[in-house]
């Protein structure tokens, strides 16, 4: 077993195990916690996938922008542990066989199309993800869609506002 | 190097807990957090199939992706706050009438 298998396997095990138990803790706050271990460990994947600019932003978006403002308004509404009301009794095992059937479904596809998947051979290009290449690429050949992002973002401040804006009367 | 069908099988491992999380749970923080995980599976596909076919244009779709992310995350806790405020609770079973 190669070195990086190795690591991949140790890795995909922590990112799994993480994102279980974001899914079974009963306290918000434990699960935003795992989750931004999850955040962290698809982070290395993505530096084992020569995407060091992608692994970067993952870090300071997600795991720290994101998951800092999911804490922020837990602890503002002291909502860390509601208790889960179950009203509807046959929800959960038919939501656990819809899962499975996706699971399967899935990997279905992957392991028939495997062939489809027939990797460009030969050394990567110098520079690929690199914080150059990206900042080009983005410039460039996806000028229009960066702009717009811009606009997406304001739209979504001016939103959060208005939103949360205590209309005392 | 790892072979790209580890890494689409962590994605769809990852992407199938967080469709499960949506299902099963019932706290909408949770919910939402879970929405994240599958985001977040989806981008880990898009930059294993970035690396394998040495193509950028995955990773500039990740990048984008992440936008969107966040500000999804911003409107939705916002909306969840407004919601907490009226309903004092943040239960998505409690959230069954139209009239705020």
């Amino acid at each position: 077993m190669s070195l990086q298998l190795f690591l991949f396997l140790v890795l995909a095990m922590v990112a799994i195990t993480s994102a279980l138990g974001m899914l079974i803790n009963r306290n918000a706050i434990y699960a935003a916690l795992f989750l931004v271990l999850n955040f962290a460990t698809v982070a290395v994947f993505f530096l084992l996938l020569n995407a060091p600019f992608i692994a970067v932003a993952q870090v300071s978006v997600y795991a720290g922008a994101i998951m800092v403002l999911f804490i922020f308004v837990i602890m503002l509404l002291g909502a860390e542990s509601t208790g889960q009301t179950q009203s509807i009794a046959w929800q959960r095992p038919l939501a656990i066989t819809l899962a499975i059937i996706l699971l399967l479904e899935a990997g279905f596809i992957l392991v028939g199309q495997r062939s489809l998947v027939s990797p460009v051979t030969g050394a990567l290009p110098p520079g690929f993800g690199s914080p150059t290449q990206v900042g080009t690429e983005l410039f460039t050949s996806y000028l229009l869609p960066f702009e717009v992002t811009s606009v997406l973002l304001l739209v979504a401040m001016i939103g959060a506002i208005v939103l949360t804006k205590n209309e005392k009367k | 190097m790892v072979s790209i069908n580890y890494y689409l099988g962590l994605a769809i491992i990852l992407f199938t807990i967080g469709a499960l999380g949506v299902l099963i749970r019932r706290n909408a923080i949770i919910i939402f957090m879970s929405v994240e995980l599958m985001l977040n599976a989806a981008n880990l596909a898009f930059v294993a199939y970035a690396r394998y076919w040495q193509a950028m244009s995955g990773q500039i779709f990740v990048f984008f992706i992440m936008t969107v992310a966040a500000a999804e995350v911003a409107i939705g806790l916002a909306l969840i706050v407004t919601i907490f405020r009226s309903k004092d609770s943040i239960d998505v079973d409690q959230m069954n009438s139209l009239k705020g």
